[in-house]
């Protein structure tokens, strides 16, 4: 193998977010100075004034496409990195604010704003793989900062990350806690989220809503089905907890849309 | 020759910008313009994308605010959650008290001492000494950094206590929690909290050492204020110029306005302008209500009761993660799990404020709901929109005697003047970018 004579070197981009999926990077307390250590981190704005410039081994992105600007940039961040990550709900779905997408967005703004005509924004969030090719999606809201070391990793020594993809519910059966919707009638997105979390709501005695996104192939309409007859939602219930942190993936915006009158 | 150069020099104008302001939270642009000597404009330029949560709160139940609006921001989620529900709670004419409220201040002093970490030594600090980012600060600083990491690392655990995570804690909701944790877990805390305060100690110690530049504003601080304790969640709105009112009149003394360059609006008072919320103006109108050994601390960090220097708030940042910290052992110590840990909120039509101390100042909130819980209207008022007209006029006054200096030292300057603030972008835009120009 030949030997490395530079570091590689790690860019983070932020598109509409809430900053903290990057954020999680910083919170690596323990591996932080590691990792820089390792790479060259060459432009992470949150942190450091030091930009360095492409190509960059691996790309983060995070946060979606709200804006013609965002929809232009993205693409040189593709075309200047080697490898790109999307990293979190907003980059791999469009995030809460993809709940835009089932309004009037000129309305929103004016609620929002005197003088909308100042703000430029696009009708729709959408995730950073409706705009480029991406090489990884690394789900939820926020991400694990485990899966984020993980994958670096990975990346950085040219294997496949190892991170689940399986169900939340799975996650609970493996760690012994007792299924909220089961035991307690609590509407719960579990068996059609993919797990990260490790279980987290449904340990502390709430329903999953669906931070890291639809598992593969989810069954949907049957889980929806139960919430009616089982838990006694109605469809706007129903609507609303599809219609959250991952409002827009494909298979929950469906779900959501097939129960509007 | 040389008489030329001096007339060349009143006339000439420049432009310092920084098109991406680093190590603050989100996206802003600066943009000063001189004319010699004269500043001709100052803009603090936010171009983080809308998000428009105030917008889509509309049609969706009371009980998801708290988790949609930690959303707004990474940084600082509980602010968002603890106002959000605080809001909800009187809307159901109920008061938490007892264990679950001092399980909020548990996490919330979580926060701040994760945040504050943050900004003092990874935001902050390598402005002073003339680094580009902690991480280049490490080879030179090593025991200073790895402490640092430590403070924030422990302020980030005590959120996952509490709240199930650090970012976006899942287990807040309105009337309390939906699991409170086991004694001995909390109480098992007490050794990471003894050794923070005494870390904290040691990192007013080196902030104290600091230089600062002579700058000093005569502002309007805006603070809560609670009849007993350090702010935190509850009390009233007061200012250094006499404002004393209740949650509900916010809207009566202040307004947002929107102005082109920015995509966050600026908040102001309505007859007096721009004002100053965050550590500064909590600690200069609470002063009474720290702590003796935090007073203590303060005396020792070279603070006067009041701090007009925004180039200071590092120290005052440092004096309060160690009250937090201190808090935070009180509670730890004297914990016993609530019997039930939440009160019932049932729906009810009305409308509510809350209002908390983010970590960067006061996050203000309002919502209406319908007999089925359902948002009506909500209004949010985070602590960056509050904060960006002084940041401009700061800006303003600070470049003023400075002009000599060259582009590169000014730029720089100005982004450290603007990080004083420890602004948070994305939170103001539901909300910035710096630009000098001397053209």
């Amino acid at each position: 193998m030949p030997l490395r004579t530079t570091k590689p070197k790690l860019a983070v981009w932020k598109f509409s977010s809430c900053d903290g999926c990057q954020l999680s990077l910083l919170d690596c307390e323990d591996e932080l100075l590691a990792v820089a250590g390792a790479i060259e981190i060459a432009n992470f704005p949150e942190a450091s004034r030091a930009v360095v410039r492409g190509p960059y081994n691996v790309s983060l992105v995070e946060g979606s496409i709200t804006t013609p600007e965002e929809a232009e940039r993205i693409h040189k961040i593709r075309r200047n990195s080697r490898i790109v990550v999307a990293i979190g709900a907003c980059a791999t779905s469009g995030g809460l604010q993809a709940l835009r997408n089932f309004q009037d967005v000129d309305e929103l703004s004016r609620l929002v704003y005197a003088h909308p005509e100042y703000i430029e924004s696009l009708n729709n969030s959408t995730p950073i793989g409706d705009h480029i090719f991406v090489d990884h999606e690394l789900r939820g809201c926020p991400v694990d900062k485990a899966h984020l070391v993980e994958v670096l990793s990975a990346f950085l020594n040219g294997r496949k990350p190892n991170l689940p993809n399986h169900a939340v519910c799975v996650e609970c059966k493996r760690a012994g806690v007792v299924c909220v919707m089961a035991a307690h009638g609590t509407p719960c997105l579990g068996p059609v989220t993919q797990a990260g979390c490790d279980a987290l709501c449904p340990r502390y005695n709430r329903g999953c809503f669906g931070c890291f996104g639809p598992r593969e192939n989810p069954n949907t309409a049957h889980l929806a089905t139960w919430y009616l007859d089982q838990c006694g939602q109605t469809p706007e219930e129903v609507i609303r907890l599809f219609r959250g942190i991952n409002a827009n993936a494909d298979p929950f915006r469906r779900e959501s849309l097939r129960h509007e009158s | 020759m040389k008489a030329k150069i001096a007339e060349k020099k009143t006339t000439m104008s420049r432009t310092i910008r920084a098109d991406y302001l680093a190590r603050v939270e989100g996206e802003g642009a600066m943009y000063i313009r001189l004319k010699g000597d004269e500043v001709r404009e100052v803009k603090l330029k936010i171009f983080e994308p809308p998000r428009f949560f105030e917008g889509f709160l509309r049609g969706r139940s009371y009980l998801e605010a708290p988790d949609m609006t930690a959303r707004i921001c990474g940084i600082c989620p509980v602010a968002y959650q603890m106002s959000s529900v605080h809001a909800m709670e009187q809307i159901a004419g109920v008061t938490v008290d007892g264990p679950i409220r001092d399980l909020r201040r548990l996490l919330y002093c979580g926060e701040w001492i994760e945040s504050h970490a943050l900004h003092i030594f990874m935001l902050h600090l390598p402005d002073f000494l003339g680094y580009e980012s902690a991480i280049h600060m490490a080879p030179d600083f090593k025991a200073e950094v790895e402490m640092a990491l430590t403070l924030k690392k422990y302020g980030n655990e005590l959120m996952a206590l509490v709240g199930g995570r650090e970012i976006h804690p899942i287990n807040v909701r309105v009337g309390g929690f939906y699991k409170a944790p086991a004694r001995d877990e909390v109480r098992g805390f007490r050794d990471k909290l003894i050794w923070g305060m005494e870390a904290s100690r040691k990192a007013v110690a080196l902030v104290a050492g600091l230089e600062f530049p002579d700058f000093e504003q005569d502002y309007e601080f805006v603070a809560m204020r609670h009849p007993d304790e350090y702010p935190l969640t509850e009390g009233r709105l007061v200012s250094s110029r006499g404002l004393d009112i209740d949650l509900s009149e916010f809207e009566n003394e202040f307004e947002e306005q929107q102005v082109e360059h920015s995509n966050a609006l600026h908040c102001v008072h309505r007859e007096r302008g721009n004002y100053f919320v965050g550590p500064l103006a909590r600690y200069a109108l609470n002063y009474d209500r720290l702590s003796p050994a935090a007073r203590e601390l303060a005396v020792k960090g070279g603070l006067d009761p009041v701090v007009r220097n925004p180039f200071k708030s590092i120290i005052v940042r440092a004096v309060e993660m160690f009250w937090a910290y201190e808090e935070a052992l009180r509670i730890v110590d004297s914990y016993e799990p609530p019997e039930k840990p939440f009160v019932e909120t049932p729906p009810r039509r009305g409308t509510g404020f809350g209002c908390s101390e983010a970590p960067r100042g006061i996050c203000w909130h309002r919502y209406s709901i319908d007999d089925d819980g359902l948002i009506i209207d909500a209004k949010i008022v985070p602590p960056t929109s509050q904060n960006q007209r002084t940041i401009e006029s700061d800006l303003r006054e600070y470049v003023k005697g400075r002009t000599s200096l060259s582009d590169d030292k000014l730029q720089w300057q100005c982004e450290q003047a603007v990080r004083n603030y420890d602004p948070c972008i994305s939170c103001a835009t539901h909300f910035l970018k710096l630009t000098v120009d001397r053209g």
